[in-house]
């Protein structure tokens, strides 16, 4: 059959098998291999992407369902000029990934939980995450990151938007990030350096 | 100030996070155009004999390109029979396969062994003709009675190997049977403990790419050592030369991608017994069937001692199930057994083992290998010990410990540990945690009788890395005449961030910066001698290859420096921080690396070493775990974990840290969660994600993590290595902490995973009946 969608931002038209995964459009067809499959059961998130800004399992969606729609993956994230998203930020800054295989899928489920969120709790990060497995890094620094980056977002979106931007909203992205900083304090504890 | 020990954030990552790694599904090499998928047809029983294949069906599908079956191999060689060993000979406990009559097939000859065993290939243009075809493959197969376990091996009612006569393929030499060791100990504490068996998961699976041109076989594999890949590649009858193994990006490994396994040397022999490149990519329900597994250790253990604390004898009886075919020998309990008193002094140590084959997924090394068993048991021995004799685990853990000055130490299995200082580490948890106010609260909630319990378990470790140490590992390091340097290392980096921590190295020595140093690891045709990563050996011996070859490229330039200033090259000297040569007392004149390496033959300055260490080392720490369990459901939370880890002298710590933290979850997670089952007639019950409970983000905290540097003599870093560590410790700490929330209430031990069920069940129980103190 044929599809036709939007993939960062590029339209891509093709005859497909009906039966073929979004996951496999992407790779094969779009040829574009950031995103990865680590099982076939939508448990572990390896190939998250954004279907018209959220967040799905691209190995358990048809190319046929996303005929129309409006893909974005990890190699869409960065702004035109080349400079990363605060969440690609903060996976580097934090030493969110080792092997980098769930990095992908892991960015694009946090870019999506900031959306819905801005100011995640620690517990808040860890449940949006439950979807999303990483072997390497036991998941600390990842939570890391997704709390830097909503902290960045916080501080850039005071910024641009102190003037009408309600002050409650303000304080409490305030309050969030104090939050965050004494995590970062104590769970870097380190003595006897 | 050195750049060595800073926080120094990776250069790996800026590709992984814009473009994605790549990995072997993602290779867009020319020689790879057009390849089929390979699709493996794998046996759907434990234990069978085949009576017949029918490829014909598969074969009429569209897309295919071929369907080979063992009757298509008739261009391998034939396999060598292993050397007869002498009569009356002890059985070998090398890691090495133990061949004749307990050979791996390639594909499945006339038997297969276990749910999973490769039986036919099917070659095809598209994944998912792949797929279609294999599923009509007929093979049939003549089911025999299924050997799911050690017991049902053990009892040698049905036989996996009829020839071997016996389902224990090799023992260790421990003598166990004197029981006066126990004499004397008014304390004496003995019972079962199971370390179960579990998957590795790397989140990349098993895959392979192979092309066939012009005489040479290249293979891209996702492995962590390219080099020993190739030496088993020669399986397919071609030397080394014929063969390039590169390794690309790797999708993680934690020991079940050392070298590679049959699909990987089938892959390579289909390329060039078809003349086409071939591509295998295994599915996730392909990885939990057929990718290695670990741990699968039944332990029976006795700890004695006084009243007041002083264990006098430990006793360790080991059956390893290996599962179907015994890839590692005895290797595993072997280890098992080297580290079974762990920390502590004891004056009497009794360790042996057996290995059974079963019907179950061969079993190999997974972080930790061997390892981590024997810190789970002596470390719940110790507990138990601890609680029989009504005393405090870590008065006894203390009362215990080999101390610092007893250091060098010879345990009385013969482990030589290096240096250690086991009591600073647990008081820095302790210390951390709060312990007192711990207990204190512990004791308010037991008095209350609250539905959640608070469990607190300590672990002290002691394990054993670059246990290969005189292997060593390979570097080369160039300067060339534009002032940057290439490093080709022998090891192999699959996350741990070997491109940051060996350009940081060179850097210290050489001054040379960061952004102007590649590192170059995993292609045989570059790299031709090299060991690759596992046993934590990485920093410690190809780190010290790196610091030794920058070292040999640093003195040669100073030759060329010498000549260029027309100095004497005792005068010469480099400013490491800035990378500027000079002569000493006379800053006006210098040289920078371009202009010494140009005054070189071909502009360039290169050494070529292999550095080998004389011994291991043994890093050592102490975990706390805190944990709540509520005892209506048996529902277990871990709400924190204090650990104090010393792995010598730090290189970066992020990366250190970043080593601890992967390794402390998934050795909480064999505690929790984790756990591969099969149900009596050898079937998996746990094949795909869905079923594996592999531990989430949602299931841990932050973790807390302190550290102590204790260099050793062993290297000249004075490192030791840190990637198992954190596995080794968090086991037994998550475990204990489960198990000291219940003991109130008469529960003695569970065995992992600590499932709600287990755990319910066993505080409904009052106790596991399996404990037996006198």
């Amino acid at each position: 059959m044929k599809v036709e969608l939007t993939v960062n931002g590029k339209d891509i038209t093709a005859d497909v098998e009906d039966r073929m995964l979004l996951v496999h459009f992407l790779r094969d067809v779009a040829d574009l291999t950031a995103t990865n499959i680590g099982c076939e059961t939508t448990s572990c998130g390896a190939c998250t992407v954004l279907l018209d800004g959220e967040s799905v399992k691209s190995c358990t969606v048809l190319a046929a369902q996303a005929d129309g729609h409006s893909i974005t993956t990890l190699e869409g994230l960065a702004s035109d000029s080349g400079e990363m998203h605060p969440v690609q930020k903060a996976f580097h800054t934090e030493h969110g990934l080792q092997c980098g295989y769930c990095t992908p899928g892991m960015v694009m489920a946090i870019v999506s939980l900031l959306k819905e969120n801005p100011s995640p709790t620690e517990a808040d990060v860890r449940s949006g995450l439950e979807g999303n497995i990483c072997r390497c890094t036991g998941y600390h620094n990842i939570v890391q990151a997704a709390l830097v980056a909503a902290a960045s977002n916080t501080v850039s979106s005071n910024t641009v938007s102190s003037n009408t931007v309600s002050s409650n909203t303000v304080s409490s992205n305030t309050v969030s990030s104090n939050t965050v900083s004494s995590n970062t304090v104590s769970s870097n504890t380190e003595a006897g350096k | 100030m050195s750049i060595l020990g800073t926080r120094v954030i990776r250069t790996e990552d800026p590709r992984l996070l814009t473009s994605g790694g790549v990995y072997v599904d993602d290779l867009r090499e020319p020689e790879l155009a057009g390849a089929v998928r390979a699709t493996f047809v794998r046996s759907p029983v434990a234990h069978a004999l085949i009576t017949g294949i029918d490829t014909s069906e598969a074969l009429a599908q569209p897309g295919v390109v071929a369907v080979l079956t063992v009757a298509d191999m008739t261009d391998m060689p034939d396999q060598v029979p292993p050397e007869p060993l002498p009569e009356g000979s002890p059985p070998p406990e090398g890691p090495m396969p133990l061949g004749g009559v307990w050979s791996e097939p390639l594909l499945a000859v006339d038997r297969v062994r276990f749910v999973g065993e490769p039986v036919a290939l099917v070659l095809t243009d598209s994944t998912y003709q792949g797929e279609d075809a294999a599923e009509l493959v007929s093979v049939e197969y003549d089911q025999l009675t299924a050997v799911p376990s050690i017991d049902a091996a053990l009892t040698g009612e049905t036989l996996l190997f009829p020839e071997a006569g016996t389902n224990v393929c090799t023992k260790g030499l421990g003598d166990i049977s004197d029981d006066s060791i126990f004499d004397g100990c008014e304390v004496i504490v003995e019972g079962d403990v199971l370390n179960q068996r579990v998957a590795v998961v790397p989140m990349e699976g098993r895959s392979t790419a192979a092309a066939w041109v012009n005489g040479k076989l290249t293979v891209w594999t996702s492995t962590q050592n390219a080099q020993i890949a190739r030496l088993i590649l020669t399986a397919i009858g071609l030397p080394p030369d014929a063969i390039r193994v590169v390794a690309p990006d790797v999708g993680g490994g934690f020991g079940a991608k050392i070298g590679v396994d049959r699909e990987s040397i089938i892959v390579a022999w289909a390329a060039k017994h078809t003349g086409r490149p071939v591509r295998w990519v295994e599915t996730r329900s392909e990885n939990l069937v057929s990718m290695t597994q670990g741990r699968a250790q039944q332990h029976h253990v006795k700890i004695g001692g006084s009243k007041d604390g002083h264990i006098k004898a430990y006793r360790l009886d080991v059956v390893q199930d290996t599962g179907a075919y015994p890839r590692m020998s005895g290797f595993l309990p072997m280890l098992t057994n080297l580290m079974a008193p762990g920390v502590y002094d004891i004056p009497a140590v009794q360790a042996a083992y057996k290995v059974v084959v079963t019907d179950g997924t061969p079993v190999a090394a997974y972080r930790g290998a061997g390892r981590p068993e024997a810190a789970a048991t002596i470390e719940r021995a110790v507990d138990w010990y601890a609680a029989e004799a009504g005393l405090d685990p870590a008065v006894v853990r203390k009362l215990n410990f080999i101390r610092p000055e007893q250091f060098p130490f010879v345990t009385k299995t013969g482990a030589p540990y290096d240096t250690g200082d086991y009591e600073s580490a647990l008081d820095k948890v302790l210390d951390a945690a709060g312990y007192a106010e711990l207990r204190a609260e512990q004791q308010r909630r037991r008095d209350a009788g609250d539905t959640k319990q608070l469990g607190i378990g300590l672990a002290s470790y002691v394990e054993i890395t670059a246990a290969d140490a005189g292997a060593g590992e390979t570097a080369k390091v160039e300067v060339h005449d534009d002032g940057t340097a290439t490093v080709y290392t022998g090891s192999s980096a699959h996350g741990q961030g070997h491109h940051t921590a060996f350009a940081m190295i060179v850097t210290a020595e050489l001054g040379i910066p960061m952004d102007k140093i590649e590192v170059i690891h995993g292609d045989t045709d570059l790299i031709p001698d090299g060991i690759g990563t596992y046993a934590s050996r990485s920093l410690q011996l190809g780190g010290s290859a790196v610091q030794k070859a920058a070292i040999e490229v640093k003195d040669e330039a100073a030759k060329r420096a010498a000549e260029l200033f027309e100095a004497a090259e005792a005068d010469v000297v480099l400013d490491a921080e800035t990378g500027i040569w000079h002569i000493a007392g006379d800053p006006d004149k210098s040289l920078t690396w371009s202009q010494v390496a140009s005054a070189a033959d071909e502009g360039l300055i290169v050494a070529n070493v292999r550095f080998t260490a004389d011994r291991p080392t043994f890093p050592f720490g102490s975990q706390l775990s805190l944990v709540e369990v509520d005892v209506e459901t048996g529902k277990v939370t871990l709400l924190r974990h204090v650990t104090a880890d010393d792995a010598g002298p730090v290189l970066n710590p992020i990366l250190l840290d970043g080593q601890r933290h992967g390794g402390i979850a998934q050795g909480a997670a064999q505690a929790l969660c984790e756990e591969i089952l099969y149900d009596d007639d050898g079937n998996p019950l746990t094949s795909t994600l869905a079923d594996y409970a592999a531990i989430t983000a949602a299931e841990l905290p932050s973790f807390e993590l302190l550290r102590s540097e204790t260099p050793t003599p062993v290297n000249p870093m004075g490192v030791k290595g840190i990637g198992e560590a954190g596995t080794i410790g968090a086991t037994p700490a998550v475990h204990n902490a489960v198990i000291d929330a219940v003991s109130h209430l008469g529960v003695r031990h569970i065995d992992m995973p600590m499932t709600p069920e287990r755990v319910w069940t066993a505080i409904q129980q009052g106790g596991a009946k399996k404990v037996s103190a006198e």
